[in-house]
């Protein structure tokens, strides 16, 4: 009981510094909220009439169906730059000053992606803050406000369950850059900016089907709608599928570099 | 727990009685804070960087590991504190044996390893609290230590400033003060003082012994001959991953010769027949060097002055003399042939000016 307080601890201190970190690091902090904020904008403000298309689904505004999508973008981003930040403590050797205190190797990363998770949730109620400030209404009030910041904040270490896989397993910061645009194609081959029934094929099958969809409507539902229960479970399991992959990756990955020995 | 006899070069002073003692005639049981057998480490592609490496550090010891870049001393140190799994072999710290129980030396050890990994958005106080908190300290105990860590290695006005603005030697400094926390009984310095300037590392080099004279035993490893030879009550020299000597620094260098004097005499230019005559009264000549006599000294330093008594009465008019002693460079270049990377700076010389 002792141990897993001791690690608790650990895991509270290490998300404390990746947080600190992102804000003393501006080109980590950028991605998180700068980047999706802009693009929120610009489709928001160009795309604002694709609302009048017909299979559209009813939204009070482009801007409430728009912020389900910001939000899963900011948290991919945010698990990418959390990778960052862990191949930089690799190349810098600052992990080598973790791995060799009394502690879980898993501590160490699971530290890091705790303040993935905190930095999620701050990132959904920025956007949720940005919907109210432009007249939208969360359908589900309070209780769908608090299952948005959850999930996000799942997801955010979800997500960076899998960017930190390959940050362990690589150890190099420019590596884990290079996932930025595999992530953006992931993102549009989503639901997040358009619904999966108004695209072309094959991309409308690939985003009816990709995980992150899932995601994207466990998140959107309690904005312009009615909690129900079959997606909810669905984004849960994404949730939890996408965190599992990405937790058992990061395990392989530091067995493996504990083989390779660098 | 390990047992083993002194090493025969036991002038080192810490080989401690630890269990079964028995003054009055029974067995001694010493305890090593250090020991392997056979330590290796091979990389992917069959790169070995570690073949077999024995050694036996003593409890109070300050040990010397002293090798060129690229031979081995990092790995071996990534081996003993648990951050590389050995591929054969095996190596026992702090009484826990690296494979079968790392947490178990985790705990009983200090690290500061080469180049100072710090994180530079982090403050000075801000790492250490976080060191206090991997090695499980409640956070008052943590802060308490933290804090008198920081003084004692002359940081606590640095302490809430980004680790970033540091100078190289503060960065050593806050290094050792983090290795430091967990109150270790084995401290391993990996290349402490790299890459510092003399006053830095000075400092450094008091700390280590201050550290050692409370009881740490100490670890460092070092491509400084000064370095070695100052601090270490033993030396270990590793190259191509395998141990070539280990002695202490005044054994391992009486080994390969005896002092030598480097003369230059007024208005001559090099040596002479009559130079020649007188020298090799007192030792072997040596090739001349730099327009420098060369005498290897068969009494060592207690023949300089009757040399220059010798001189002056052959009508030689000594302008300097030098008493050169045998460096850890030469033990290095007597087992290997080749000269020590970063290794070029000699033992001060007893300098006379005639």
């Amino acid at each position: 009981m002792a141990e897993l307080a001791a690690n608790a601890r650990v895991v509270v201190a290490l998300g404390a510094r990746s947080i600190r970190q992102t804000a003393r690091r501006p080109q980590l902090a950028a991605p998180l909220l700068v980047f999706p904020t802009v693009l929120l904008a610009i489709r928001t403000g160009g795309a604002g009439r694709a609302v009048d298309l017909p299979g559209f689904p009813e939204v009070e505004s482009f801007l409430a169906f728009m912020l389900a999508g910001a939000m899963v973008q900011s948290v991919l981003l945010a698990g990418n730059s959390g990778a960052i930040a862990l191949a930089i403590d690799i190349e810098m050797g600052f992990t080598d000053r973790l791995f060799a205190a009394p502690i879980s190797r898993f501590g160490v990363v699971l530290g890091r992606l705790s303040g993935t998770a905190v930095l999620g949730a701050f990132a959904a109620v920025w956007f949720l803050a940005i919907g109210f400030l432009f007249g939208v209404t969360i359908q589900e009030g309070i209780v769908g406000v608090v299952w948005i910041v959850l999930l996000v904040a799942a997801s955010a270490l979800a997500f960076g369950g899998i960017a930190a896989s390959i940050a362990l397993y690589s150890g190099k910061a420019s590596v884990v850059q290079g996932l930025f645009p595999l992530m953006f194609v992931i993102l549009f081959l989503s639901t997040a900016f358009f619904p999966a029934n108004l695209m072309l094929e094959p991309a409308g099958s690939v985003a009816e089907y990709n995980p992150l969809s899932f995601i994207v409507e466990g998140i959107r539902e309690p904005i312009i709608g009615e909690f129900e229960l079959g997606d909810q479970l669905k984004a849960v399991a994404a949730v939890v599928g996408i965190g599992a992959l990405g937790l058992a990756l990061s395990a392989w990955s530091m067995r493996a570099r504990a083989r390779r020995g660098s | 727990m390990l047992r083993g006899s002194l090493p025969g070069d036991a002038s080192h002073r810490a080989w401690r009685v630890r269990d079964g003692a028995d003054e009055a005639g029974g067995y001694r049981a010493r305890v090593a804070a250090i020991s392997t057998q056979n330590l290796a480490r091979e990389f992917e592609g069959g790169i070995v960087a570690v073949g077999g490496v024995d050694l036996e550090v003593a409890e109070g010891e300050i040990y010397g590991f002293l090798g060129p870049n690229g031979a081995g001393k990092t790995t071996t140190v990534r081996m003993l504190t648990t951050l590389l799994a050995p591929t054969g072999g095996r190596a026992v710290v702090a009484g826990h044996d690296v494979a079968e129980n790392p947490g178990a030396v985790r705990r009983k050890i200090g690290v500061a390893l080469q180049e100072a990994a710090l994180d530079p958005l982090m403050t000075g106080r801000e790492l250490i609290h976080l060191q206090a908190t991997l090695h499980g300290m409640p956070k008052a105990r943590g802060h308490e230590l933290g804090d008198a860590l920081l003084h004692r290695v002359g940081l606590a006005q640095a302490a809430d400033r980004r680790v970033g603005t540091y100078s190289g030697g503060m960065r050593r400094r806050l290094d050792l003060a983090a290795a430091l926390v967990p109150e270790p009984s084995v401290l391993f310095l990996d290349e402490p003082t790299t890459g510092l300037d003399p006053v830095s590392r000075q400092s450094i080099w008091e700390e280590v012994t201050k550290l050692n004279d409370e009881g740490t035993t100490v670890f460092l490893t070092t491509q400084y001959l000064e370095e070695a030879d100052q601090l270490a009550d033993r030396v270990g020299i590793i190259t191509d991953g395998r141990m070539v000597a280990e002695g202490t620094p005044a054994k391992l260098k009486s080994q390969v010769g005896k002092p030598h004097l480097e003369i230059s005499l007024a208005g001559q230019d090099g040596t002479s027949a009559d130079c020649d005559e007188v020298l090799a009264r007192f030792g072997t000549l040596l090739p001349a060097k730099d327009g420098l006599a060369l005498v290897e000294l068969e009494g060592g330093a207690a023949d300089v002055g009757p040399v220059v008594r010798a001189l002056d009465e052959a009508g030689l008019a000594v302008a300097s003399l030098e008493l050169v002693e045998p460096t850890l460079d030469d033990v290095f270049v007597a087992e290997t042939g080749r000269h020590l990377e970063g290794g070029d700076k000699p033992a001060e010389p007893e300098a006379v000016e005639a």
